[in-house]
């Protein structure tokens, strides 16, 4: 193995094969989802629980939230698509169409982050806070842990685009990246159900 | 095919799975406002969700393409481990009790 080779696909290479023929970047990126996915899981159980047992629970949400939610919701999905898109054109070595699917899904991943803090102040206008009872410890909680998500993504996706377009990282680092942003939509997935849409519960 | 082809091929590829996901979100936000009771809707509004996640897995994480060792690897443990969260759900309860004014 040549030495520009080893900077790119670095000294595992050299041992035995990955039983899941994958590179230890991605596997890496698997097994901190799924660490995350069982944080996420403690947190929207004990919520879903709280929520079900709760005689007198907190409804905040009207119909103008929903509409806001529905944007989100649509914004978040679409970034997995363009993210989809960048990963792709990263494999192609078209690195300039990569780019322009990387901005995008860094615009849409801002404008949800935008939108969610919207509601937030909206929320704190009402009084409603992270310490007024259970529904503002659990809601801020679980949001906010998918918020920092977000910003998180956006940021790495910034930096990884700047270092891939500049030749230091791979398209596969772009991939990884982008299977952390599709979690984190499969994450939102269980949030709006269980966050918002039980609001309207009778 | 050219780079910019083959890129622009993967959106389409994968338009149908996007639709889909909008298409149970929507369903979701519909049920929310029908006549359900709260752990009705929960139990409906969460299989939707793993309905979603499972496409989002699949499709977009790219889940269906890995060899079935990681699929069989990833998924059961982790849905065992979710499972096994149900032990503490009845403490939660305890939680309302605990803090007054918690309601």
């Amino acid at each position: 193995m040549s030495e520009s080779e080893m900077a790119v696909h670095g000294h595992g290479a050299l041992l035995e094969e990955s039983p899941y023929a994958i590179p230890s970047r991605k596997l890496t990126m698997w097994l901190f989802i799924i660490s995350d996915a069982v944080t996420f899981g403690a947190f929207l159980f004990a919520y879903g629980y709280i929520r079900v047992s709760a005689a007198n629970w907190v409804r905040p949400f009207e119909t103008g939230s929903v509409v806001n939610v529905i944007l989100m919701t649509v914004v978040l999905i679409t970034s997995s698509l363009t993210m989809l898109g960048a990963a792709d054109a990263s494999k192609d070595g078209d690195k300039a169409k990569a780019m322009r699917f990387l901005y995008s899904t860094m615009a849409l991943g801002a404008v949800f982050a935008a939108l969610h803090l919207r509601e937030w102040f909206e929320l704190f206008g009402r009084h409603i806070t992270l310490s007024s009872g259970l529904f503002g410890q659990t809601f801020f909680t679980i949001t906010g842990l998918h918020l920092l998500h977000v910003i998180s993504g956006v940021i790495a996706m910034a930096v990884i685009g700047a270092k891939y377009s500049s030749g230091r990282l791979t398209p596969g680092h772009v991939e990884s990246m982008g299977l952390y942003w599709h979690f984190v939509d499969l994450v939102w997935m269980f949030v709006v159900p269980l966050v918002y849409l039980t609001n309207f519960a009778h | 095919m050219s780079a910019a082809g083959a890129s622009g091929n993967v959106i389409r590829k994968y338009l149908p799975v996007y639709f889909i996901l909008l298409a149970i979100f929507l369903v979701e936000v519909f049920l929310s406002f029908q006549h359900f009771a709260t752990g009705m809707l929960v139990v409906i509004l969460l299989l939707l969700a793993v309905c979603s996640a499972t496409l989002g897995l699949m499709y977009f994480m790219h889940l269906a393409d890995e060899r079935r060792g990681l699929f069989l690897t990833l998924i059961p443990v982790t849905i065992f481990v979710l499972l096994m969260m149900n032990m503490f759900w009845s403490d939660s309860v305890r939680l309302l009790h605990m803090r007054p004014g918690a309601q």
